[in-house]
């Protein structure tokens, strides 16, 4: 399998591309428009500058060469969902080529190359109800300023596609440019697929997928559109060049263009626009904007707090929650700790009620404090985890949580040495295959006084307690 | 008093020191438009409240400005917020923009009086004003010959007394061989000198706004009104505006004025040539050095830019598609029958023509043997004039070969037509600055056109020059014989 993504992220400005309507995502149809971006007669598009700062952000934390000469072109084409019947983009001179990113699949690293990177304006949205004759154009996104990245060829495997979607994501949300939401539309993905014999070298008749919906729908479509050409081939048929939509709900790729009504879309320089030079003191500016980059933040937590490189991994996959991690070191929480805490408690959190860190009630500090209960033995583990789910959304303060569940870790010498001879005395079959060498019996018996008293016990003073009154 | 026999000079002057209210500027405007118009058809709409509430607002002491007071005539190709603008089109005969081109917001923040559309070859594309698909503009100093294109209705209005002043638009003469054509004032600025925001494209690279006047201080005026940086127009140049007045009445004399030998070529009627050698001559009596020049890659001009116009008009034509605004066909099957029927009942032959031939000329292998080749020659034609420009300050010719021609006699030819534009297409394809002021007439009567061609931002030599010629004579201030 042979395959390039064609990526297309809405750049995180306030106004659109050409014009100063809002970026606002859910307004009322036809109401975020202009004369420009609907193309009226006599309106002129010029250039938002912010936009091209972001795109240029994008391609430095993509390791791209950026040009010292670019401009705009026209692709001209009718549509209704295009207002001006051209879409202002870039054809031969992009605003930067031959980048890269590494992506890891199954503990192996590969490289792959981005080809180009431009930037274009979008087009509106057609509607189209069921059981009515007519379609509806909603102009709200038309002229929202978009990136489009281009890979090479160089993935092998729907999963290393899916690896190279997820990171490009990451870099992108990372360095502020975009929001990289599938379901807003901020990012949408098309595939080019072929295949070829093994050891074969030459590039082979491709075939291109749209509509792409999600990460999984990616997986799915490349494996079945690789099976599609393989069975084509294998019937001793040929690829034919087209567009083929995934059609998710029977999860299989249909023919969507055909050759006779493929565009010619007459590109030409765009006369409304002055090419633009950039110099290496803007280069450098745009440079010194861009925050920690998610591979060098996962280094230096290896290096200045000692993680594990796969936990590492896992905190900086996402800024926030990275950041969230950095707080929690600074409200004093040992890094180890937080480490922990984020990836059982936290994460799954997020996760499950589809919130931002910018939802959790508990603030570092609490958050530090419970984590001390734990480390000090005034509560277990579990208890912590349980204090946890009480005070995350709620900010009731850790202690008093502790008090209220009544969670508080015994450490009473006396009363674990009164719950250990009495889990003693009503168990003497464990006390004797202890006594006659089964270690297991011990923790049977462990595991016996947590229970009478409901996980309260310090577990490690219990196991030295019955340790020390079996010795006798 | 016939305020309208008054330059927009004169009448700003007069409502200025309240000599004359601006509404009885206006009623006499109107009054002559009324008993000229039916015949001249140089207007396609005449905003009258507009109009009388600007009046009245001058006169109440609310709107003040260089322009106070002026009638001003605004070609319909540009937006004007609430009045019609169709292009002479049918795709927009409806058309109300929700928003004023800037050359228009700029005429009314300089206290201009906006009379009303006037007439064009639809959507600029002509050289008789006969394209409309309204109306056909006549000559006024003969009804029964054309007055030139695009700006045929401007040019018109202007000459017939019906407005002060107007705003025209030049891509490949549009402003300068109608005001030769109609024995007045038109000057098309360098490009990028005016905002072309609200301009409807014709040619996006060579599209300007510019004066057409009575005179070049009218001329002057009305350019330091329009011209400026616009921040709307990416194309618009970061420039200081120069005061235009100031140095209109420098003259002439030390200067060194090219006649470039390629323009005084065959196809010229002879009387069209008699008079321009006599200006030369003018010139030389008023001290100026007239140097030969040589502009070798003039004869590519007219296939350079019926390359570069019309293919980048069939881009800025694409938007009239019946979708959003606009004709759309009553009927139609399908998306694709909904284009072509709009298509084609809202454009007319000479549109559909040069749409067919500028989408030919970027189609996919043959966009290198056209279009690319026609940027590169379009070079050329710049470079002869950077050379032109180490020898002389200014360039002067004729600006049309042939003075106005009769109705109907070159419709049925176009490439006869576009060889109207064979001395006045290099202007726009180099982006240089050019005016075209009354220089005699023929025999018959009809206006001859003598052009003046200036440096890239360099209108201040080019109006001072046309300006030296103008005192001489009193070709512009004579009247079309209509009554």
């Amino acid at each position: 399998m042979v395959v390039g993504l064609e990526v297309h992220v809405q750049l995180k400005t306030r106004t659109k591309l050409f014009c100063g309507c809002p970026t606002a995502f859910g307004q009322e149809p036809n109401t975020q428009v202009c004369p420009v971006c609907l193309g009226l007669p006599g309106a002129l598009p010029v250039l938002n500058r912010r936009a091209f700062d972001l795109g240029m952000r994008a391609a430095l934390a993509l390791n791209c060469e950026i040009a010292r000469f670019t401009k705009f072109d026209r692709k001209n084409y009718f549509y209704p969902d295009l207002p001006k019947g051209y879409q202002i983009s870039q054809y031969d001179l992009p605003f930067c080529r031959e980048g890269w990113l590494d992506v890891e699949v199954e503990g192996k690293t590969s490289r792959i190359g981005i080809e180009r990177i431009h930037l274009e304006e979008d087009a509106g949205k057609l509607v189209h109800p069921d059981r009515i004759p007519y379609s509806l154009v909603d102009l709200n996104r038309t002229g929202m300023p978009l990136c489009e990245v281009v890979s090479k060829p160089d993935m092998r495997l729907p999963e290393e596609a899916h690896a190279y979607l997820t990171s490009l994501k990451s870099i992108l949300q990372y360095v502020d440019v975009s929001d990289c939401d599938m379901e807003k539309g901020t990012l949408r993905c098309d595939a080019n697929v072929s295949i070829r014999p093994r050891g074969e070298t030459r590039l082979l008749t491709r075939v291109e997928i749209k509509n792409l919906n999600s990460f999984k729908f990616l997986v799915k479509a490349l494996k079945h559109e690789a099976d599609r050409q393989a069975k084509v081939l294998a019937g001793g048929g040929r690829i034919v060049q087209e567009t083929r939509l995934w059609d998710q709900a029977a999860e299989v790729t249909r023919p969507m263009r055909s050759k006779e009504e493929a565009h010619d879309y007459r590109y030409f320089p765009e006369p409304d626009l002055v090419p633009i030079k950039v110099d290496d003191a803007w280069i450098a500016e745009v440079r010194r904007s861009i925050p920690e980059l998610p591979k060098a933040r996962r280094e230096r937590y290896v290096r200045e707090h000692g993680l594990k490189d796969y936990d590492a991994g896992v905190l900086t996959a996402d800024k926030e929650v990275a950041s969230y991690f950095d707080t929690l070191v600074a409200a004093g929480m040992p890094a180890a700790n937080a480490s922990k805490w984020i990836q059982k408690n936290v994460l799954a959190l997020l996760n499950d009620k589809k919130v931002g860190v910018d939802a959790l009630k508990i603030t570092p500090a609490q958050f530090a404090l419970l984590d001390r209960l734990v480390v000090e033995g005034k509560i277990t583990a579990a208890s912590g985890t349980e204090v946890f789910s009480a005070c995350v959304l709620t900010g009731e303060d850790p202690q008093a949580a502790v008090a209220r569940l009544g969670l508080a870790q015994i450490s009473d010498t006396g009363a674990i040495e009164e719950a250990c001879a009495k889990a003693i005395a009503d168990n003497p079959k464990p006390v004797a295959d202890y006594k006659a060498g089964k270690q297991a019996s011990l923790m049977f018996l462990v595991g016996q006084v947590m229970k009478a008293t409901r996980g309260k016990a310090n577990a490690q003073e219990v196991q030295k307690t019955l340790e020390r009154l079996l010795a006798l | 008093m016939d305020w309208t026999r008054k330059s927009a000079f004169e009448i700003r002057e007069a409502v200025s020191r309240r000599e004359v209210l601006a509404r009885a500027v206006l009623e006499a405007h109107l009054a002559r438009i009324d008993a000229v118009d039916p015949r001249l058809h140089a207007f396609l709409t005449v905003s009258r409240d507009e109009a009388r509430a600007q009046a009245d607002a001058v006169d109440a002491g609310a709107a003040k400005g260089p322009l106070a007071g002026v009638p001003v005539a605004v070609k319909d190709n540009m937006c004007t917020r609430g009045v019609r603008t169709t292009c002479a089109s049918r795709s927009l005969e409806q058309f109300k923009p929700p928003y004023d081109a800037t050359v228009v917001t700029r005429l009314r923040e300089a206290g201009a009086v906006l009379l009303g559309k006037t007439n064009l070859d639809e959507f600029a594309m002509g050289s008789s004003t006969e394209n409309s698909a309204f109306q056909k503009t006549l000559n006024p100093w003969d009804l029964s010959r054309i007055p030139g294109g695009s700006s045929g209705g401007s040019a018109a209005a202007v000459a017939a007394d019906l407005a002060a002043c107007a705003t025209g638009s030049d891509t490949g003469g549009s402003i300068r061989q109608p005001a030769a054509l109609c024995g007045v004032t038109g000057l098309k600025p360098t490009y990028g000198r005016v905002s072309r925001y609200g301009l409807v494209a014709f040619a996006s690279s060579l599209d300007q706004i510019g004066p057409m006047t009575k005179d070049t201080r009218d001329a002057a005026l009305l350019l330091s009104v329009l011209a400026g940086h616009d921040p709307m127009d990416a194309t618009s140049a970061p420039l200081v505006v120069p005061d235009y007045l100031a140095a209109l009445e420098k003259g002439v004399k030390g200067m060194r004025l090219g006649l470039p030998r390629e323009y005084f070529g065959s196809g010229m009627d002879p009387e069209v040539e008699a008079s321009v050698r006599a200006a030369v001559a003018t010139y030389a009596r008023l001290g100026a050095e007239v140097v030969d020049v040589s502009l070798p890659n003039t004869s590519h001009g007219i296939a350079t830019y019926y390359l570069v116009a019309p293919a980048e008009a069939s881009s800025n034509l694409a938007r009239y598609d019946g979708v959003h605004y606009g004709h759309r066909a009553a009927t139609y099957e399908g998306l694709l029958s909904m284009y072509s029927r709009s298509r084609e009942e809202g454009f007319g032959a000479e549109v559909k023509r040069r749409i067919m031939l500028g989408t030919f000329a970027l189609s996919a292998g043959y966009y290198d043997a056209y279009y690319n080749k026609a940027l590169k020659v379009r070079r050329l034609i710049k470079q002869d004039f950077d050379r032109a420009w180490e020898r002389v300050d200014a360039i002067v010719c004729p600006t049309s070969p042939i003075p106005a021609f009769k109705v109907g006699e070159k419709s049925d030819d176009p490439l006869a037509m576009y060889l109207c534009d064979v001395l006045t297409v290099t202007l726009n394809l180099a982006g240089l600055p050019g005016v075209s002021v009354p220089c005699g007439f023929t025999k018959g009567g009809l206006p001859v056109g003598l052009q003046v061609i200036g440096k890239a931002f360099d209108e201040e030599t080019v109006l001072r020059v046309a300006r030296a010629f103008e005192r001489e004579t009193d070709f512009h201030r004579r009247q079309a014989p209509l009554e």
